[in-house]
């Protein structure tokens, strides 16, 4: 079982936290394990996620896509279908109703493009609690559509100024928050990394994803999918796709922001150049100097914009269970083109990298192999951006 | 005859005592020395390389020149996620100097013969974990640092670093928060030498004009727990409040207060001025 008692992966993840926070942390460990095996709770947290957020989401064969890149054949697990219009709800639903059950009366998040924030602001709405999103300055800027999706939904959004003014920088405000207001607060963190117990929470609420792809690709092929593809940036969608197949021979591959190239130093490829540290209360790979100070990212996708990662995903890293690649932002633009031609989809610019590589790298496939691509989010947010970066007026 | 035949652990816890009690860390020799004064100690943070390393030396020397009993030399990070916008800001000045942990042990190492108050470095894991934790503990002994204070590594997980630590005697310094039961707080009273940090607030740190009542309930409770100083930071500004708190604590720690001092002050000399009085403020507070 992984992670251990201490909330290691291999020599990956820990709780590297203030004094402060080790009890909550504790709490909410506590309160998770209990839950996780209560009927009760999974039937609750069930009637939502079919009833509201829309589950199971389609398993769709892009026929289009395949034929044009003339590749294998290619299944999307279509979570930008998911309410909201991203995977990052599963954990949402998940973890609000955990706070309640917790007692907490005031939640907190971080956002970077803004979709894990306006899933959160969307549950915290269906709940009647408080909401209160720290966001980095840049990232309000590029997505002004997400912004007011969470204002309308009665969410505080607080503008971050500090550091790079992206994810990262709206994480460590969010965790101060969190430090000073632990009694009543609830942090919902959106993706796969932070301190014990958060990677193993959130993949445990993302792993529907590869439950339902599982179930669905037996139906539709009678066996299992011989690729998993997915974007990572913390690493929530590729880890709630990939964790159910992990005994199984499925092969793994999860696709980093390459930003303007990996030799230019403005990525966020932080499996494939990082080396280890300790960002946001978990050891990783970790984009950051000779002197241990951590390097801003770089990504046209803001949910890929950063420089750390779960460490489920060093852990597969190191132990080769996934193989990753990366992909410039130029070719996450061209990834978003293809599906919005081939199938009229458009993508999230975060899915954009896995598209692409797919085109990339058709040839190294078989054309009976079968692929599943974790389309994680829809692609209304990046509209202007992309319309922007084309030249689309 | 039995009674003369001493097990070979025994003798090793034994020689272990004697050992320790002669070795007394500088930072131990320090609090017993304020003890005997029937004193409480004054410990200023400053932000190495805000604004620059020369000036983080010479302000060093004026806290020395009035009554400081340890400095903390905090070492900027990226991500500070424990501090609050004074330090955050020292940080990114000083980083923007490009200050690494090189060059800070450098310059403790050409004050250790000038200065007599104990140096315990602060620092996020971060820096220390990528300079190599063996590698790191005997730079900081060889440069004339007696202990460290890692804000993001709980005791929990700092068994490879007190390994080392140990071996060198390099003091390893814990926090307790208010938020800290009882078992966490003799974790980190048991594995803390020199003194227990106390924070004296659930928050990051900055200057608050008043600090919660708690603060003394939870002194008494960790001192049922150990001998060992308590020492409270976060959030102490001014001498009342210094005074206070010394009242039941070992001692007081005062960080953003200076590092406002030196940047309202608009020129370096005045600084240095104001950095003086307010240390010898506090100082008085405290002895």
């Amino acid at each position: 079982m992984r992670p251990n008692k201490a909330g290691y992966f291999g020599i990956f993840g820990g709780k590297f936290v203030p004094e402060t926070l080790m009890n909550a942390l504790s709490e909410l460990e506590k309160a998770y394990c209990k839950l996780k095996t209560n009927k009760d709770f999974h039937s609750e947290l069930n009637f939502y996620l079919n009833y509201y957020v829309g589950r199971p989401t389609p398993l769709y064969k892009a026929k289009r896509l395949s034929a044009e890149i003339n590749g294998p054949v290619i299944y999307l697990k279509r979570e930008d279908l998911a309410h909201t219009g991203a995977h990052k709800i599963n954990n949402t639903i998940g973890q609000v109703l955990l706070a309640i059950k917790m007692g907490k009366t005031r939640i907190i998040a971080e956002t970077g493009a803004g979709q894990h924030g306006v899933a959160t602001a969307t549950v915290c709405a269906l709940f009647n609690l408080k909401c209160h999103i720290y966001m980095g300055d840049e990232d309000i800027k590029r997505q002004k559509l997400n912004v007011s999706r969470m204002k309308l939904l009665g969410a505080e959004i607080i503008p971050v100024h500090s550091g790079s003014k992206t994810l990262k920088d709206a994480t460590n405000e969010a965790i101060r928050d969190w430090v000073t207001n632990v009694k009543n607060t609830y942090y919902v963190l959106g993706s796969v990394v932070g301190p014990h117990p958060y990677p193993m929470m959130v993949r445990d609420f993302q792993t529907i994803i590869g439950n339902e792809t599982k179930k669905q690709i037996m139906e539709l092929e009678g066996k299992l999918p011989d690729y998993l593809v997915a974007c990572v940036g913390g690493g929530s969608n590729s880890l709630g796709l990939f964790y159910p197949f992990e005994k199984t021979k499925v092969k793994f591959i999860g696709i980093e922001a390459a930003g303007y190239g990996i030799k230019s130093y403005k990525h966020a490829a932080s499996l494939i150049t990082g080396e280890v540290g300790i960002l946001h209360g978990s050891k990783s790979y970790l984009l950051q100097d000779k002197n241990g100070q951590v390097l801003n990212a770089h990504s046209i996708a803001p949910g890929l914009d950063y420089p750390g990662v779960g460490p489920e995903h060093s852990y597969y890293k190191k132990t080769k269970r996934a193989e990753y690649d990366a992909v410039t932002d130029k070719e996450a633009l061209e990834g978003f083109k293809l599906l919005a031609r081939t199938e009229g989809i458009l993508p999230a610019l975060e899915p954009s990298h896995a598209l692409y590589y797919l085109k990339k790298k058709a040839g190294r496939f078989k054309k009976k192999d079968i692929i599943v691509m974790c389309l994680s989010g829809r692609g209304d947010k990046d509209v202007e951006a992309v319309s922007e970066a084309l030249g689309i007026k | 005859m039995s009674v003369l035949i001493l097990r070979v652990s025994e003798c090793e816890r034994l020689v272990n005592i004697l050992y320790e009690g002669n070795k007394m860390n500088k930072i131990e020799k320090k609090f017993k020395e304020l003890k005997e004064k029937g004193r409480k100690a004054f410990i200023a943070y400053l932000t190495c390389g805000d604004p620059d390393l020369k000036t983080t030396k010479e302000l060093i020397k004026v806290l020395c020149k009035n009554g400081v009993d340890l400095i903390e030399l905090g070492v900027p990070f990226s991500d500070p996620l424990a501090d609050g916008p004074t330090i955050q800001a020292a940080s990114q000045r000083a980083l923007s100097n490009h200050i690494s942990l090189k060059s800070i042990f450098k310059m403790a190492k050409e004050l250790e013969a000038s200065i007599k108050v104990p140096l315990v470095m602060m620092s996020y894991y971060n820096p220390i974990f990528h300079y190599g934790i063996r590698n790191f503990v005997k730079d900081a002994k060889d440069n004339g640092i007696d202990g460290i204070i890692i804000p993001d590594l709980p005791a929990d997980e700092a068994g490879q670093i007190e390994l080392f630590a140990r071996k060198a005697d390099l003091a390893t310094i814990y926090f307790v928060a208010p938020t800290s039961d009882e078992a966490r707080i003799k974790t980190a009273v048991s594995h803390s030498k020199g003194f227990i940090y106390y924070v004296s607030l659930t928050g990051v740190t900055g200057s608050r004009k008043s600090l919660p009542s708690q603060i003394k309930k939870d002194i008494i409770r960790i001192k049922s727990f150990t001998k060992k100083p308590v020492c409270v930071g976060f959030g102490i500004s001014c001498a009342k409040q210094a005074k206070d708190i010394a009242a039941y604590a070992d001692g007081i720690i005062v960080g953003s207060a200076i590092i406002d001092k030196i940047h309202l002050a608009g020129s370096k000399k005045k600084a240095l001025i104001d950095v003086g009085l307010l240390a010898s403020k506090l100082a008085k507070a405290v002895h």
